[in-house]
């Protein structure tokens, strides 16, 4: 059954809002961040205007209802993503949850399966949001690791052509995106997973673009880390995800210090807490968890598998729309099989940022620039792209509305004898 | 569309054919510098002689606001004393941040009053400045850039 996306959009009061020049709203940049429906601003409000305590702590009511709140949205996403509420962590972001890992293990004694030597091997992929970049260049100076990454061919898939050189004995991380931010390319994780965990190497999948838009299932995946952001997944700002299997965060030292991490403190030391809460110091985001938990049953109640179907269909007819466009270019697979409803493309003598002006103009709100993935952007032999990105509440007009605002913004500039 | 304002003639003119492109070397200072919100580049080289601009010349990607304000200012500087460089500088900063309130003195800013437009829209106020802040930073390397009202390089 196809989705009732009129229905849908009715759930995101911020999709009837007009912009420039009373244009209707056409919003194309999900990958950047998620429209929230009602429910999850509810959700968020009901929690403070009816709940409001510090979780884990308190000795009254709403401490107890804010405790069950929290720890409720945890096993939501626990069930959302197939895994175990105690292998749960809420950050605030995907960044935070990467930094986490990178900061957790760089902390490892040197008798720690996550102890880094000078010489051990970090694998990632040329395709990587700095976000799954910078932490680990970090830990790889701070440790002597040595980075290697797998490049990407002319359409942005990851290149496993020399996967056995990459991936080998020294190797102890391979922390790699599931879905490109840029190019919207999926990763072929059987043959990587393979490889990294022949040679036991740890393997950290960044889902931000993928849990949002498809089921997953972390046993499936048989990775060892997931991370992603609650706001690309209708959900609020200020909530990240990251699992960990049981019996590695049980082994992982804190990364965060503070109160509610901890088992007993003296004025000389102190003795952590088991996980989730090892690795959550301070006082949460509550009201991001709770508003979390109501985007998971948003999600769930439409359904992930009709949210891919939708999309996949989406993307197809955004894809045939952009390649007959004359003069522009799709940076990123161009045939539906393993990709994603992210779609960057350039075209012809126009400048990304001076495209997204022109579309903005129309309403039309695409992202333009880099999209935070500096090295990609640089194989793919381009400065910046123009990119929209898909999701539930898209339909078929809104991909009719960027199709014909590029063309008028070629038209524009083509009048000024600029482009084609 | 509402583009005209923005994309005024001047600015596409100059996008088309930018004045004082390429690398003029060697100069007394060579600056590089990123916008890192989109990538856009600019290479400037800057020489001055008895306090005055000799030769201001540049190289770079960018979109047609980046491209054309830094051809525009480029221009717009050549041959000035270096204190007039550098009011020209605050002038048009202080257009940039206006918000659109101000369209600037073009007796000062010449051609770059046709950026004024620029400053509604927050995303490209930093597109317009790529190249005037690569100008100011070699103004300031050489020790010639004059803060407004201090009368001391800044
Ligand atoms: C692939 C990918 N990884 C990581 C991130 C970082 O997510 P956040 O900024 O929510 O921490 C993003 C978001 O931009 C992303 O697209």
């Amino acid at each position: 059954m196809p989705l009732d996306v009129a229905r849908i959009k009715k759930d995101f009061p911020i999709l009837a809002r007009t912009v420039r020049n009373e244009h209707p709203l056409v919003y194309l940049d999900s990958a950047a961040t998620s429209q929230k429906p009602v429910a999850v601003m509810k959700a968020e409000s009901d929690f403070y205007s009816q709940h409001n305590a510090a979780v884990h702590r308190g000795a009254h009511l709403l401490a107890e209802e804010a405790t069950d709140a929290y720890e409720g949205a945890r096993e939501a996403v626990a069930r959302f993503i197939g895994a175990k509420s105690d292998e749960v962590i809420f950050t605030k972001s995907a960044t935070e949850s990467l930094n986490l890992l990178a900061y957790s293990w760089g902390n490892a004694p040197s008798n720690s399966r996550f102890h880094l030597a000078p010489g051990d091997v970090i694998v990632l992929s040329e395709a990587e949001h700095h976000a799954n970049l910078i932490p680990w260049q970090e830990l790889a100076r701070r440790s002597g690791a040595i980075l290697r990454w797998f490049g990407v061919d002319d359409e942005g898939r990851i290149d496993l052509s020399n996967i056995d050189s990459i991936i080998d004995s020294r190797t102890k991380i391979v922390a790699i995106t599931h879905q490109s931010n840029v190019t919207g390319a999926i990763t072929p994780l059987t043959s990587i997973v393979a490889a990294a965990r022949s040679h036991n190497a740890l393997i950290v999948l960044d889902a931000c673009q993928s849990a949002p838009h498809f089921a997953i299932d972390v046993k499936e995946l048989e990775v060892d880390f997931l991370a992603f952001s609650g706001h690309k997944m209708v959900g609020p700002t200020g909530i990240g995800i990251l699992w960990g299997r049981e019996e590695l965060l049980a082994e992982m030292p804190p990364f965060l210090f503070g109160g509610s991490m901890v088992t007993a403190v003296t004025m000389e030391g102190a003795s952590y807490a088991a996980p989730p809460k090892r690795f959550e110091a301070g006082v949460p985001n509550m009201a991001q968890a709770v508003g979390l938990h109501a985007a998971i049953d948003y999600l769930n109640a439409v359904g992930m598998g009709q949210i891919h179907e939708h999309e996949v269909a989406l993307t197809e007819y955004a894809l045939s729309g952009l390649s007959s466009i004359a003069g522009v270019g799709i940076v990123g697979p161009t045939e539906i099989k393993d990709r994603g409803g992210v779609l960057s493309f350039t075209v012809e003598g126009i400048h990304p940022h001076d495209v997204g002006q022109g579309l903005d103009d129309l309403g039309i709100a695409v992202r333009t620039g880099h999209h935070c993935a500096w090295p990609l952007m640089k194989r793919m032999g381009v400065v910046a792209t123009t990119r929209a990105s898909l999701y539930l509440y898209n339909e078929k007009s809104d991909v009719d509305a960027l199709l014909l605002g590029i063309e008028k913004v070629q038209s524009f500039f083509g009048s000024k004898g600029i482009g084609r | 569309m509402n583009l005209e304002s923005l994309y005024q003639e001047l600015i596409l003119d100059h996008y088309k054919n930018p004045l004082h492109k390429g690398l003029v070397s060697p100069a007394d200072a060579s600056v590089h510098h990123v916008n890192p919100s989109c990538g856009d580049e600019v290479d400037l080289n800057l020489t001055i002689r008895d306090g005055e601009i000799q030769s201001v010349s540049w190289d770079g990607v960018g979109c047609s606001i980046s491209q054309a304000s830094t051809s525009v200012m480029s221009d717009l500087v050549q041959g000035r004393t270096v204190d007039e460089a550098s009011q020209v500088i605050d002038a048009f900063m202080e257009v940039m941040q206006s918000k659109g309130s101000t369209t600037g003195d073009e007796s000062l800013l010449g051609d770059a009053v046709a950026f004024a437009g620029v400053s509604k829209y927050p995303a490209r106020i930093k597109c317009a400045l790529l190249g005037w802040m690569a100008f100011k930073d070699a103004l300031v390397q050489l020790g010639g850039y004059r803060a407004k009202d201090s009368g001391e390089a800044k």
